[in-house]
């Protein structure tokens, strides 16, 4: 039994083996655990060329939710982590899973909704006024609810107000529990508000009724920070060629990468590394 | 490897009485027919015999091994099982199993489906032939092993006369070769045609074995005598 | 509603422009589906002819666990293999997570129990056909599940067709364990879920066709080498 399996692994290595040499070129790489909210955007689309021309290193992007990629980066399996929920971030490096932690770039998000804003959230002065407006008014709000920095934001939004959003789950508040181009479409599907990350709306295509109804407290400001792992926990990690695509991303030529990174004649990600890691 | 001799054979099923105490001994060179009403233990006797099942009291044996082991027999069954492959593919499986060289088998099977008349149509598929057909081809596959015993079960029960004629003729020819026959059947003209001696069974038990002139003269049983009779009212 | 119109045309347009990063896909996505449903195919069919033939103790379970798990959430499936394939798994060391390798084994490991229980359910029909046959042509246990396979194989390639229409079909596992990583592990139904999730739609909804022509394409060549043509004009 136990050699079945042997030989069963050894044929999917093969074949793995061809397949890779099949559809790339042999190119040293490195896996970067990053956001849906990023990767839809494009913005890695723009840049990676960039970065791989330069420097002769492949980046392979997961892009799942903030949490999750975290989870990725615990276990070892990416070299990379680049994400946008400053607390998890730090505490990522405090726990020794981290080397530093540097601040990348930054948009901010918006909450949308529909058209005609029956919430009449366009009239509040702050981002807790809001959300206090759609609870009020009972209006139908899409929640990511899969813990990623999108969903961290939300909830400490309506913590703010002292609402305990488990209460009322599945009336009004809707927990989609997927990632935001999902969680939009959702949206989009049952008229409701949700909250949305600049990048990921600029560049979503199936808006439907829905638009930008607030934007511009500074609460809703949205960092983006990028960690090498750390070798020690997970010796495979390959943080040389991780330090060179960190450093190219904070040196002047990946800042201009990004801000060069633009949907309809709008740059979409604020560079704001700076070269002293923060912390 | 004959004479096969069954002692004391009995089979149960479901607490049911299928075969009870049988003993016989088959003799090389003659025909035997076995007969009987329908259920009385016919098939299963003779599947018995060809050892597709096991009794369950008792002991069927071989007067010796021949030196390919106890395969020298061969069985064709009422309703014959065609492999979905050629017709000519079906005789050389059974000759490949019995490991037979390939060159060697192709040769058999082309002689065996002559002998048969279905050698024009050896390469089409065995389920697109005729059931007379097919039995034929049944009897080739048999045939082509040069087995020392045939087994024939109902061989010719869902055939039309011209096709039971013919099988009966290649039955002859089979066992004018030296190949001993065990057959079932029903039909008590067929079995008049072809027996040398008769095995009679009813209700699980041989009720007798006798040569066939003296079998249907005068039976020596009750039961084979109210079948005799039985049977001639149709 | 005109989502869906523009989404045929976007296909079209897609399979006539030649469209390198579609063909790029689909050529990744054949070899990820062909190679686990070969690999399947090829311990699938074996387990569900042996099942077929042999009896051995807990056969009946090992039946039992096969059917259960058709029935296994590619999820499952994928959260299973990334746990043994993530660097602290058993087999992290093998850096198999997020390659193609990864993916096929997902698939592999998705389909097996379709490929087997299916097969073994169709193999166990024929066998019960064939036991007797094979048996008096003195076929052993080992012959008889070649021969199961091969006289079954125009069935076969309707159980092997549907463990490949759920491998390519499936995207939970593939996202999992591949990563939907561009150039490497993005195939037909990764890249679906990723066009949906940025609003998309129809070109999404055009991928879902090109995947679905692809897989009617492969279905009819299957069928056509698999000799099903033959045999439905019996």
């Amino acid at each position: 039994m136990m050699r079945t399996v042997g030989i069963l692994f050894l044929t999917a290595a093969l074949l793995g083996i061809g397949g890779k040499s099949a559809s790339a070129q042999p190119m040293p790489y490195i896996t970067l655990a990053s956001t849906t909210s990023t990767d839809n955007s494009g913005l890695f689309s723009h840049i990676l060329p960039l970065f791989e021309a330069a420097s002769g290193i492949s980046v392979r992007v997961v892009a799942v939710g903030t949490g999750q990629a975290i989870r990725l980066a615990e276990r070892g399996d990416a070299d990379v982590l680049l994400v946008h929920h400053r607390p998890s971030e730090e505490k990522f490096v405090a726990q020794g899973y981290g080397l530093k932690r540097y601040n990348l770039m930054f948009n901010d998000f918006v909450i949308v909704g529909p058209a005609d804003d029956p919430a009449e959230i366009a009239r509040a002065a702050k981002a807790t006024e809001a959300f206090m407006s759609i609870s009020e008014r009972r209006a139908v709000f899409a929640s990511r609810g899969d813990n990623s920095g999108t969903h961290k934001l939300e909830l400490s939004l309506w913590e703010k107000n002292q609402l305990d959003v488990s209460k009322v789950s599945g009336t009004w508040y809707r927990e989609v529990g997927a990632g935001m181009g999902a969680t939009l479409n959702i949206a989009a599907g049952m008229n409701a508000y949700t909250l949305v990350d600049r990048a990921t709306w600029s560049s979503f295509k199936n808006k439907a009724a829905l638009k930008i109804l607030f934007q511009g407290d500074s609460i809703l400001f949205n960092q983006y920070g990028v960690i090498a792992v750390s070798p020690r926990r997970h010796p495979h990690i390959k943080a040389d060629l991780a330090d060179q695509f960190i450093g190219w991303l904070i040196s002047d030529k990946g800042q201009r990468a990004i801000v060069n990174f633009t949907i309809a004649g709008q740059s979409v990600f604020t560079p704001n590394a700076s070269k002293i890691p923060l912390r | 490897m004959l004479p096969l001799i069954l002692t004391d054979v009995s089979l149960w099923r479901d607490g049911n009485t299928l075969i009870e105490g049988v003993s016989v001994t088959f003799s090389p060179g003659t025909k035997t027919i076995v007969l009987g009403h329908n259920g009385a233990g016919k098939s299963l006797l003779l599947r018995i015999c060809h050892g597709l099942m096991g009794p369950d009291s008792g002991s069927v044996a071989w007067a010796e091994k021949s030196p390919e082991g106890h395969r020298r027999q061969a069985m064709v069954f009422q309703k014959p099982i065609m492999l979905r492959r050629s017709v000519r593919s079906n005789v050389t499986y059974g000759l490949k199993v019995n490991g037979v060289p390939k060159l060697r088998r192709q040769e058999i099977a082309d002689m065996n489906l002559k002998r048969v008349g279905l050698a024009d149509i050896a390469s089409r598929p065995a389920a697109v032939l005729s059931g007379g057909e097919q039995q034929r081809l049944a009897l080739a596959r048999a045939w082509a092993l040069a087995p020392d015993v045939l087994f024939l079960d109902e061989p010719t029960a869902n055939l039309d006369p011209a096709a039971t004629q013919s099988v009966e003729e290649i039955v002859e020819e089979i066992h004018g070769g030296g190949t001993k026959i065990i057959m079932t059947t029903h039909d008590l003209s067929q079995a008049r045609r072809l027996a040398d001696e008769v095995v009679f069974m009813h209700q699980g038990r041989m009720a007798e074995h006798t040569p066939a002139d003296q079998f249907f003269d005068s039976p020596a049983s009750a039961e084979a005598r109210a079948y005799l009779n039985g049977e001639l009212r149709w | 509603m005109s989502e869906i119109f523009s989404a045929f045309a976007i296909a079209f347009e897609l399979i006539v422009s030649l469209d390198r990063e579609l063909y790029t896909i689909i050529g990744r996505t054949m070899y990820v589906s062909i190679s686990a449903v070969a690999m399947a195919a090829l311990l699938g069919l074996l387990l569900g002819a042996v099942l077929a033939v042999y009896r051995f103790p807990g056969r009946r379970a090992v039946i039992v666990v096969l059917n259960a798990l058709m029935g296994l959430p590619p999820v499952v499936v994928g959260l299973v293999l990334y746990l043994f394939l993530s660097r602290e798994g058993p087999l992290g060391f093998l850096g198999l997570l997020f390659s193609p390798t990864a993916m096929v084994l997902a698939q592999f490991f998705l389909i097996l129990p379709i490929i087997a229980a299916l097969s073994h359910q169709f193999l166990r029909d024929l066998y019960l056909e064939y036991q007797e046959q094979l048996c008096s042509l003195g076929a052993r246990p080992n012959q008889v599940v070649f021969t199961l396979l091969w006289d079954g194989r125009v069935n076969l390639v309707t159980v092997v067709m549907a463990g490949f229409g759920r491998a390519i079909a499936e995207v939970g596992a593939v996202l999992i364990v591949g990563g939907n990583i561009a150039e490497l592990t993005r195939v037909m139904t990764t890249t679906i879920a990723l066009e949906t999730s940025k609003g998309n739609l129809a070109l999404a909804l055009a991928l879902g066709i090109v995947l679905v022509f692809g897989a009617i394409g492969l279905n009819a060549a299957a069928y056509t080498l698999g000799g099903v043509s033959t045999y439905r004009r019996i």
